[in-house]
């Protein structure tokens, strides 16, 4: 289970959120650009700093004030997928995917990348290069490379946005099926209300810096 | 239908052109024309002269190496990092490109030389830079370092930072980002700011003749050995000179390939 508890000022507003994400039920936080979804995936991550607050994940504390914990980023591995999918330019697909599996040997990453890859149906992506790649293709590809590294979650921000209707429901059976690989704490942000009915998934919406069941917002 | 009056300026512009090619190339073409061929290689048959061009080429290649050894770590923090002083500091990396190179020569005898600030330093540890080789070295990383970093800070700058975040969360430390995913994609500027430092110091003259003095075979670099010849021996000069055209031709034509090269792999960067 991951848990946040966190405080910070963003622009005009405070964000001040708690919440609980669970393995199996991804928790989707849907609210208008600009009311800090990106923020707090960011905090979670260990790219920003929350101004307080605690944050666990399976056991381990993340951050905490309290007690001057702030792991980072690299310790937390959480393989927050951005929503412009952030792959490696420079790399093939398959290298993208192995990126997170440093220190196991080579053999065992090329095959461990050709697998996940497999799992979200793209391997014969392997070897191309993201350029090359369809916006449908770069979000599976970028899933993959964020479920090989086995994070303890799994933080992705507006994982539809920039596709088309049909790469939109592509993308849409994409993340079903990481989620369901993952066993692990998903969180998914999205300004679609449409995006969190598609995923069977607890929902949450961010609004003057809180967090509110859906119905009420 | 009116044809349309030719408009001028673009003639006046052509001409301005030609006139900057002209000026541009001619006094390099005629290096290689105003003396037979023949000539110019019968001069390059003297150990001297062919002791100049493998000095500044060792030279000049060990200043690179220390320059992109300990300049693009530097130019990642510069680039990375928003901090107080910031912009001092990026001048003061940048200072040794305008300071005229025989300021730059008396500068690090201040500094370096045996009566300098830290000359007696250096002594104790036994080492010795003015009219020394790792004086020409020394030279040459001074007024070259510049070119070099603030090319590679403009290149860390460029790089994607999401790219860079995204690396983090897959778990790669600062350093693996650094080596695996920032130096990569940074590599065509980081590759022009070397060839530039490259081409800076293989060229250098005032700062070498002033630090590290003039001595054939020790401290005599080609450029050095151009101005001793050009006085008595002009087909000499010449010759070395043409060397001089040729190597910073050939710098400047792989750096342009080696950009093009890696545009077409790795596609524009969005």
């Amino acid at each position: 289970m991951l848990s946040a508890e966190i405080r910070r000022a963003v622009r005009d507003v405070t964000l001040d959120v708690r919440l609980d994400a669970r393995p199996g039920r991804p928790l989707v936080l849907v609210g208008p650009s600009g009311a800090g979804k990106t923020t707090l995936l960011r905090m979670i991550a260990g790219l920003l700093r929350p101004d307080a607050g605690r944050i666990s994940c399976a056991g381990a504390v993340w951050f905490d004030d309290g007690s001057g914990i702030d792991l980072r980023p690299e310790q937390r591995r959480c393989a927050l997928l951005h929503q412009d999918d952030t792959l490696f330019p420079h790399l093939r697909a398959w290298r993208n995917v192995a990126f997170g599996l440093h220190g196991r040997a080579p053999r065992e990453r090329h095959a461990r990348a050709l697998d996940v890859l497999g799992q979200l149906g793209v391997e014969r992506l392997a070897d191309a290069y993201p350029r090359a790649l369809s916006g449908g293709e770069r979000r599976r590809v970028a899933l993959a490379r964020a479920l090989a590294a086995e994070p303890p979650a799994l933080l992705l921000d507006e994982p539809f946005t920039g596709l088309d209707d049909a790469a939109r429901e592509d993308a849409r059976a994409a993340v079903r099926a990481a989620v369901a690989l993952a066993e692990v704490p998903v969180i998914l942000v999205t300004h679609d209300l449409a995006d969190a009915r598609a995923l069977d998934a607890d929902v949450l919406a961010l609004a003057d810096g809180r967090l509110t069941s859906p119905e009420a917002a | 239908m009116r044809l349309r009056a030719p408009s001028p300026f673009p003639l006046v512009a052509g001409v301005a052109l030609a006139i900057v090619l002209a000026f541009l190339a001619i006094p390099l073409v005629a290096v290689f024309v105003d003396v037979p061929p023949g000539d110019l290689l019968r001069a390059l048959d003297d150990p001297s002269a062919r002791d100049a061009l493998r000095l500044s080429l060792e030279t000049s290649l060990m200043a690179l190496g220390l320059i992109i050894a300990l300049g693009t770590p530097a130019a990642w923090l510069l680039a990375t990092r928003r901090f107080r002083g910031r912009a001092v500091l990026l001048t003061l990396v940048e200072l040794p490109l305008v300071v005229p190179p025989a300021v730059a020569g008396i500068a690090l005898l201040a500094a370096l030389g045996p009566q300098g600030l830290f000359g007696g330093a250096l002594a104790d540890l036994g080492i010795e830079l003015v009219l020394q080789r790792a004086g020409v070295v020394v030279a040459l990383t001074f007024v070259a370092s510049p070119f070099y970093i603030r090319q590679a800070v403009a290149a860390f700058e460029s790089v994607d930072r999401r790219l860079l975040e995204a690396a983090r969360t897959l778990g790669a430390g600062e350093a693996r980002t650094f080596l695996r995913v920032a130096v990569p994609l940074a590599r065509p500027g980081l590759l022009a700011g070397a060839a530039l430092a490259w081409g800076r110091a293989l060229g250098e003259f005032g700062a070498t003749l002033m630090f590290a003095g003039s001595f054939r075979g020790v401290t005599q670099t080609a450029s050095l050995a151009i101005y001793e010849r050009f006085a008595t021996d002009f087909t000499a000069a010449l010759a070395l000179s043409a060397v001089l055209v040729a190597a910073s031709a050939a710098i400047l034509l792989m750096t342009k390939l080696a950009m093009v090269g890696s545009e077409e792999l790795h596609g524009a960067q969005r």
